[in-house]
């Protein structure tokens, strides 16, 4: 074909595939072609996938596909002028306005009509599909004329519970209606979903105050006097009040113009393609949803773009193939995450599946193994579908990992993987490959996935690949010496977060079968410590239980802090800074018996210094008699909670902060985390607590409290910010219950919550729809894990006193169970003992300490 | 080695009995005390045991029976509780300095003697 002879190409439908189709085949310059892009809608092509942000806030313009294309001097645009006829014969068709427009190559990209049920009732005013833009501005029109009529809110149902019904669901909400999905099927979204996964995904629904109702049939609507729908009738014989219904039960391929042409066409729907996009006319090509290739028509957009990117190669010359569906598909509802792909349904013969459910968390995922366990064929995610996308695309290949990595709960999109092969496709809504983002990132200098969406597309459609493409680029990044690993040592690849899911899901209670499983080596000082903190959180028990004890840092070890010469540091619990005379007597005693330096802390309560390992259990037996116990000051755990007096006697105080203060140390002492937790309340705005300056402060006010997170001292010191505001006594607590399980599940070692914080995806809001309005669907198992840290609370140094087994462990030698180490040496300062300096034992004059120690040496 | 210096040796050192194997715990060290040299003993899963000295060089605290028992590579390793120092349990070696000058523990032949730990002790 020469230049002066273009080929011309009439496109039939400006939808999202039409379009996807001459962008593509434009992309190839200086291709001699004309192209008529013919639509009906009367606007230009816009984002189908994205139609409910019509509803949200978007208007029609922010919905626009880029227009860059159409720009193109080599294309018209025809937006409202639909086709009538196909004139085959002489290749030829005709719009609705009579114009006529020759062809030498015609595509289909019609795409379908959103199906109504044929019922009694079906096309009353309150009736609508969900499909288009004008869809949803009638509903919208309709809704708001409605509610001022009734003077109330309206009730809703949505008729068909898939992937769309759902969304409507939530769209309705946002329209102020109360929403009922109906679903004939024993389940919702049974087209992607096993019964488990949707007995999950109900709950879920459910708990956002949608209602549903499945194996229930959808009979009549009728109409009230003034003839609009008022009530909805069900085969099992109940009905209901009703004043919009939407129905989402699926889709028609609009294939009457090819019908009538005599295109060959599937008795269930469709213009018959072969692998090329071809239809029995090879003069036709059919793309997108209105294409029937291998007995199906599917609704989704991804398998839609890559026909046009084969219709677009076959047209300019290539020979690219349509290579089969992929169903995989991934719901859009604020906060609750549902992904299926490959074979869900365990369907190829000797199938495997590897399920992990925790109900009460509201997640399920599977996986679909090949018979013998190697190749992934496919998934479900529900609950937590951040591993969605990097499953996808090793559908077909191997797994790489131990499968508990990837159903570990929340991050599992971080789960480690095996490295993708080039070929694989990340984004499947535009086809984008390993290798394609692999080369964007080493060729064309992409260097986050906001770039590689630019220069690929990947990422720009459904946004499900999001996450692994940003993981690639963080890979790929890495690989040229840009980013550092997260591993925890050289025994866990895995970073803290990671191992906490895999301890979780695995059930492993033990170092030595966790390391065997998912590490390597027998541990360190970093692994070791790391584990310890994770198995009390999942699994609790003493910290010299069992193995427990071998991980231990000997300050966790001996429940004492260790001080320079190599001993002890004693501080008993003052929950709020609050000590009675009598306890403080005792103290003063045995601070005076052992001759132990003592001082107040920076953390509002006494410490003692110089107490030697053999001597801690007989200090800590005196301790426990007169009612303290263990602070914890050891332990990356719960350590203080700071308060002001308050209201009690202050002439400012607001609420009563000591007793809070109080009553927050008493339910979460003995809380260990990947770093230590402080708290403060301040009776009032002046804040003489420096709560602010904690990983929870808490602020009373005339509203209640104000609770701010992520504020800590230290190295770099950090105010926190405000979280939530006028929480009551039962709001707040449950609050910092949330923020501080979500916290210790997901922080890496060593990481306090104010770098936690900033680090969180989404910030303090995404932290918001967490805790309050449970948007990963994990409150339930947060609250439950913290009733459960809170009943087994147990006091770790009484536990020890009361176990002769353990107080073996505070024998100074083995061979001279009470021999003082006789390297001690000390002089006396201000009143009290310190260590001796180096040069004040090379001069000699250092007492060497003896089993008794007199208070002045 | 010659002979001669060979049997000067044999003179000069005793087995002396710390404990029995059972006092000790798999990967949790503890310290034995001779005169005043206190030394780290250790039992590891592999059954083997390991005598070094308890003084860690680096703060000059007797604490090293206190760290946590690992491994770096295929070295069984202690690291200190103070500064976390990771030295090497079969030759003492100090694994990372950590910019401090290099030093090492002492280390200790030990023995199992029926149910008895022992180890080569020089005077
Ligand atoms: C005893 C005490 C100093 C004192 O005499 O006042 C103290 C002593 C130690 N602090 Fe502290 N800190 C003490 C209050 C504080 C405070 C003040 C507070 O809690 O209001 C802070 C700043 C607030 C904060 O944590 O945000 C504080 C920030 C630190 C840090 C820096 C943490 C950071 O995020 O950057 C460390 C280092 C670390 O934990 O890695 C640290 C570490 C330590 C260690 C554990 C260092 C060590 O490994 O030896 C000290 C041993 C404690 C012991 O032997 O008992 N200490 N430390 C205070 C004990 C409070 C208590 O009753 O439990
Ligand atoms: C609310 C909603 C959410 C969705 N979410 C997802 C999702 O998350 N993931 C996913 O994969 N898919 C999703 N889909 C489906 C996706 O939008 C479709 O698969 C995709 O739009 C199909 O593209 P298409 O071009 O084949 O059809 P369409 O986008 O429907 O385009 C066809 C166009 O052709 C026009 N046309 C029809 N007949 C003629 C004629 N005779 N002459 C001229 N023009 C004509 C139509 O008016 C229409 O504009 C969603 C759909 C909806 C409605
Ligand atoms: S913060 Fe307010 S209530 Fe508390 S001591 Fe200071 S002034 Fe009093
Ligand atoms: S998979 Fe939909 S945008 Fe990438």
């Amino acid at each position: 074909m020469s230049a002066q002879n273009p080929q011309r190409i009439v496109v039939v439908g400006a939808g999202m595939v039409g379009h996807r189709f001459v962008e593509s085949l434009l992309s190839r310059e200086d291709l001699p072609v004309r192209v008529t892009l013919v639509g009906d809608e009367g606007r230009l092509p816009y984002d189908r996938v994205g139609l409910t942000g019509y509803l949200t806030g978007r208007d029609a313009d922010e919905l626009t596909l880029d227009p860059h294309a159409l720009a193109d001097e080599r294309v018209e645009f025809v937006p409202a002028d639909p086709v009538a006829v196909i004139d085959r014969s002489r290749r030829r068709v005709r719009l609705t306005s009579g114009r006529f427009l020759e062809y030498d190559r015609l595509v289909l990209a019609t795409g379908s009509y959103a199906a109504r049920l044929a019922l009694d009732g079906f096309d009353l005013p309150g009736c609508f599909v969900y499909r288009t833009i004008d869809d949803l501005e009638q509903l919208r029109t309709f809704v708001e004329r409605r509610r001022e009529q009734l003077g109330r809110p309206l009730r809703g149902y949505v008729v068909g519970g898939g992937l769309l019904g759902l969304e409507a669901a939530e769209a309705l909400g946002g329209l102020e209606v109360t929403a009922t999905v109906v679903q004939s099927s024993d389940r919702l979204m049974s087209a992607q979903l096993d019964v488990g996964a949707g007995g999950i995904l109900r709950r879920l629904i459910e708990a956002r105050g949608i209602g549903v109702r499945t194996e229930t049939v959808t009979t009549r609507l009728d109409p009230d006097r003034t003839g609009q729908l008022s009530r909805i009738a069900f085969r099992d014989g109940t009905d209901a009040d009703v004043d919009v219904a939407v129905f989402t039960v699926g889709v028609r391929p609009r294939d009457e113009l090819a019908r009538d042409a005599q295109l060959e066409c599937h008795p269930r729907g469709g213009v018959i393609i072969d692998d090329a996009c071809q239809t029995s006319d090879p003069a036709i090509l059919a793309i997108g949803e209105v294409a029937n290739f291998d007995g199906m028509a599917v609704g989704l957009v991804a398998p839609g773009y890559a026909m046009a990117e084969v219709a677009a190669s076959r047209l300019s010359g290539g020979d690219a193939t349509f290579p089969g569906f992929d169903l995989s598909a991934k719901l859009k509802f604020s906060g609750i995450d549902v992904a299926s792909f490959g074979d869900a349904m365990a369907a190829t013969p000797g199938a495997l599946d590897v399920v992990y459910a925790d109900p009460t968390a509201g997640i399920y995922k599977k996986l679909v193994l090949s018979d013998d366990a190697t190749t992934l064929l496919g998934g479900i995610l529900v609950g937590d579908a951040a591993a969605y996308g990097s499953l996808r695309p090793l559908v077909g290949g191997a797994l790489g990992a131990d499968p508990a990595v990837y159903l570990a709960p929340e991050i599992s999109g971080s789960a480690p993987m095996a490295e993708l092969p080039d070929e694989a496709v990340v984004c499947s809504c535009s086809s984008v490959t390993a290798g394609r983002i692999r080369r964007a990132v080493h060729e064309e200098g992409c260097v986050d996935a906001a770039g590689v969406k630019a220069c690929t597309k990947a990422g720009a459609t459904c946004g499900s690949c999001t996450v692994m493409v940003k993981k690639l680029v963080g890979v790929e990044l890495a690989k040229s010496g840009q980013v550092v690993s997260n591993a925890l040592c050289e025994h866990f690849d895995l970073s803290r977060r990671q191992l906490f899911d895999a301890v979780r899901v695995s059930e492993l209670t033990t170092f030595s079968a966790i390391i065997e499983r998912f590490g390597s080596g027998r541990g360190c000082d970093i692994c070791k410590p790391t584990l310890a903190s994770i198995l009390s959180t999942l699994v609790g028990g003493h910290v010299l239980d069992g193995e427990n004890a071998t991980l231990q840092d000997t300050n966790d070890h001996v429940m004492a802090n260790i001080q320079r010469d190599g001993t002890y540091s004693v501080v008993p619990r003052m929950a709020g800074g609050e000590v009675t005379p009598e306890g403080l007597i005792v103290i003063g005693e045995i601070a005076r018996d052992y001759a132990l330096y003592t001082k107040i802390t920076g953390g509002q309560r006494i410490d003692m210094f110089g107490a030697r390992l053999e001597q801690l259990p007989e200090i800590w037996q005196r301790l426990v008699d007169a009612g303290f116990e263990s602070g914890q000051a050891y332990g990356k755990s719960l350590r203080t909670v700071k308060s002001c007096v308050g209201s009690t006697w202050c002439r400012y105080g607001v609420l009563d902060s000591v007793g809070m203060a109080v009553r927050l140390e008493l339910r979460y002492r003995g809380l260990r985390a990947p770093h230590k937790l402080k708290l403060g309340v301040s009776g009032c705005a002046r804040e003489c607590a420096e709560a602010r300056g904690k990983d929870a402060g808490v602020i009373a006010t005339e509203n209640g409290w104000n609770l701010y997170v992520g504020g800590n001292g230290g190295f770099t010191p950090r105010h926190a910010e405000l979280l939530a505001e006028g929480l009551d006594d039962d709001q707040l607590i449950q609050a910092i219950d949330r923020f501080f399980l979500y916290y210790i599940r997901t922080a890496d070692r060593l990481q306090r919550t104010a770098p936690w914080v900033q680090e969180l995806e989404g910030g303090l809001d995404e932290l918001r729809a967490v805790i309050f309005d449970d948007s990963l669907g994990i409150c339930a198992d947060l609250d439950a894990a913290m009733a459960r840290h809170v009943e087994t609370y147990e006091d770790e140094w009484a536990a020890t006193l009361a176990d002769p087994a353990k107080l073996a462990r505070f024998q100074s030698f083995v061979n001279a169970p009470d021999t003082p180490d006789p390297s001690l040496g000390y002089v006396a300062e201000r009143g009290q003992v310190r260590p001796a300096s180096a040069e004040e034992r090379r001069a000699g004059v250092v007492p060497i300490a003896g089993t008794t120690l007199a208070v002045r040496r | 080695m010659t002979a001669v210096a060979a049997d000067a040796r044999q003179r000069t050192h005793t087995w002396i009995r710390l404990c029995a194997v059972s006092d000790l715990e798999v990967e949790r060290g503890r310290a034995a005390l001779i005169g005043s040299t206190q030394i780290a003993l250790f039992l590891l899963r592999d059954d083997s045991l390991h005598a070094v000295s308890n003084l860690d060089p680096y703060s000059g605290a007797n604490v090293i029976s206190r760290g946590i028992v690992g491994t770096r590579a295929d070295a069984p390793t202690i690291a200190s509780p103070m500064y976390k120092h990771v030295f090497d349990l079969r030759t003492g070696i100090c694994l990372d300095p950590q910019g401090k000058e290099p030093a090492h523990l002492r280390v200790w032949p030990v023995a199992r003697r029926g149910e008895d730990l022992c180890i080569r002790w020089e005077e």
